[in-house]
């Protein structure tokens, strides 16, 4: 019958009307500033910088290696390399960015920085509200924007961090296993007495970087 | 004690004591200033009204919540659209015809405002009482094609041109069926004086008010009247003239700022014009349904039923997809144009059954009330039958391809 398909329509939005003001489960909108869904675990935009302890100087685990420099496509990552070094978290001597800028206006959030970093030491954010007055400088992030504790990481990415800070426990248990048993021989071919070996190698576990690289 | 009456009649008492208070040669003037400049404000505000309101309604039928920012539920949003549309840049073509594509949502704007000198929006409120009423009502109203047709030719581009064209077939087509769907009104009123058709309406016997729409043909009238309504205003499902998907905005898409507000403005007027047209035709105008219910002003009763036939606008709109170019021409041709002269017939059939023919009046009035009913409702069923032969999904056969 003709006009039936339309009443059967005013029937169904006329239902939905009164059903959004009884039933609150009907209106799915989020009132975004007030509410905030939390973003799923895989959820990713711009990349930041992981640094070890609580000094971002210090800790920072980029050596400047500028490989994501070279592997990113919109090239909107800028790396100065350090004229000096500074240990690594194994003790390592290694230089470090004097600066790493990242133009977020440009970056297109690939993850490719993140795959070929072998330091583990840059990594994706999930900060949004990014909108700034100033169009360049305020999107150009310097190193002490982008420089965030492994302690971020390990809350915004729980699985993945655990993951990073498990292999990187294991390459620190094998550095100190490395620089022990090296102390340890370098000890004996000194001194012979074979009582003094695991002292020196306790000790030499204790200040590892002493131990390596000499 | 203030009675029901003096209530009713406060805003007429208001202005002629400000007439009486005048100096004797302004008072012509003052009386139709007032007049002017009520009917502008109001509307414009229930304009403001309406399109919060549309925009907090739509929402509720697609489960969102609609603006709810700007004030307490978002009641001050057209404040925030007003200045927005006022503070926008206001750009024309350079390949624009300057001067018709200033003029076009002026004359629009202006047009749709002349309709409402003749709506009686309450007892003794109309601003000029016509003999013929409805004749300038539908006369005036016919300007706006005009207007549209002006905004999209002057534009100098392809959709608005488009745009116009649309409106201009659709708006065409369908003033025959409104015009014919309110034939039945007058035929019955014997006038074309709209305060004489509302005061018609407004007698009761048995309490019941002797509104058209409670006749068969008037109710058949009144919903043929509303779908050609809401066609002659491009509202949806009739919104080709403007359809966002093919056309962008159709004739008013070089329009910006302030000048594309008073196309939006015009479209609601427009609008409540001819919402406010059916209310006096078929609703009774601003008189009660039930006599006890006189008591209630009757400026009351008009913006309240007003207010009704927008929301029913706004619900067909929630509801009903646009219709495409033929789809719309050939429901206004083989279905609204037979249909409004079968209503005319009935109309007829029912002024001459009267008590002498069908038998006296409680069980005369219900076999009058069916046999006009069946005039209608026969040949509806016969047409829809005929139109849905024509479209039927049927399995389909390649005879070319394997």
């Amino acid at each position: 019958m003709l006009g039936e398909g339309i009443i059967q329509g005013l029937v169904e939005t006329a239902r939905n009307f009164f059903g959004s003001y009884v039933e609150k489960d009907r209106l799915t909108t989020v009132q975004y500033p007030e509410q905030r869904l939390t973003l799923p675990e895989a959820s990713r935009n711009f990349p930041f910088l992981l640094y070890d302890g609580t000094d971002p100087e210090a800790g920072l685990r980029c050596v400047a290696c500028q490989i994501c420099e070279k592997e990113c496509p919109p090239r909107c990552i800028h790396i100065e390399k350090s004229k000096d070094k500074k240990p690594d978290f194994v003790g390592k001597q290694q230089a470090y960015p004097a600066v790493f800028d990242i133009d977020v206006a440009v970056c297109m959030s690939c993850q490719i920085c993140v795959e070929v970093c072998p330091f583990d030491a840059i990594r994706m954010d999930k900060v949004y509200e990014l909108s700034t007055s100033d169009r360049f400088g305020g999107l150009l992030w310097t190193k002490e924007q982008l420089s965030k504790p492994n302690e971020y990481y390990q809350k915004i990415h729980p699985l993945e961090a655990a993951e990073t800070d498990e292999r990187r426990e294991k390459e620190l248990a094998e550095a100190q296993a490395k620089a022990a048993a090296a102390a340890a021989k370098a000890a004996q071919a000194a001194n012979p007495a074979p009582g003094d070996a695991s002292g020196n190698g306790a000790s030499a576990a204790a200040k590892p970087t002493t131990a390596v690289h000499e | 004690m203030i009675s029901a009456g003096a209530v009713d009649q406060v805003f007429v008492t208001l202005k002629d004591w400000i007439v009486f208070h005048t100096p004797a040669p302004l008072q012509t003037l003052v009386s139709i200033v007032i007049e002017v400049a009520t009917i502008i404000v109001v509307f414009a505000a229930l304009f403001a009204l309406t399109t919060v309101f549309e925009r907090k309604g739509l929402g509720r039928m697609q489960n969102r919540y609609g603006p709810n920012r700007v004030g307490p539920f978002g009641v001050f949003q057209p404040i925030a659209d007003a200045v927005k549309s006022l503070t926008k840049e206001d750009v024309v073509p350079r390949a624009a015809d300057h001067v018709v594509h200033y003029l076009a949502p002026l004359v629009l704007v202006g047009v749709v405002f002349l309709t409402y000198a003749v709506l009686p929006v309450g007892r003794n409120m109309t601003a000029v009482n016509l003999d013929a009423g409805v004749l300038y009502f539908f006369a005036v109203g016919a300007a706006t094609e005009l207007a549209v047709f002006m905004a999209g030719w002057s534009s100098h581009n392809k959709y608005s041109l488009l745009g116009a064209m649309r409106a201009i077939a659709q708006m065409i087509s369908y003033e025959i069926p409104l015009i014919l769907s309110s034939v039945p009104v007058i035929m019955m009123a014997g006038t074309l004086s709209m305060v004489g058709i509302v005061e018609q309406q407004a007698r009761t016997s048995g309490g019941l008010a002797h509104w058209n729409v409670f006749t068969p043909w008037g109710l058949a009238g009144f919903i043929l009247f509303m779908i050609a309504a809401t066609a002659e205003t491009n509202r949806s499902p009739f919104d080709l003239p403007e359809g966002e998907s093919e056309i962008i905005a159709g004739y008013f898409i070089e329009y910006s700022g302030f000048k594309f507000a008073l196309f939006f403005l015009a479209e609601y007027l427009e609008m409540f014009a001819v919402s406010g047209l059916g209310i006096t035709l078929f609703l009774g105008g601003w008189s009660a349904p039930f006599s006890f219910l006189g008591w209630i002003p009757s400026w009351i009763w008009f913006f309240g039923k007003l207010l009704t036939l927008i929301f029913g606008f706004i619900w067909v709109r929630g509801t009903v997809p646009r219709l495409r170019m033929d789809q719309l021409m050939n429901f206004a041709w083989k279905f609204m144009l037979p249909m409004t002269l079968i209503v005319i017939f009935s109309a007829g059939l029912w002024r001459f059954l009267s008590a002498a023919v069908v038998g006296p009046m409680p069980l005369g009035g219900v076999i009058r009330w069916l046999v006009c009913a069946l005039v209608i409702l026969a040949p509806y069923i016969t047409l829809a039958r005929g139109l849905e032969r024509g479209r039927r999904i049927e399995k389909r056969v390649y005879r070319y391809a394997e």
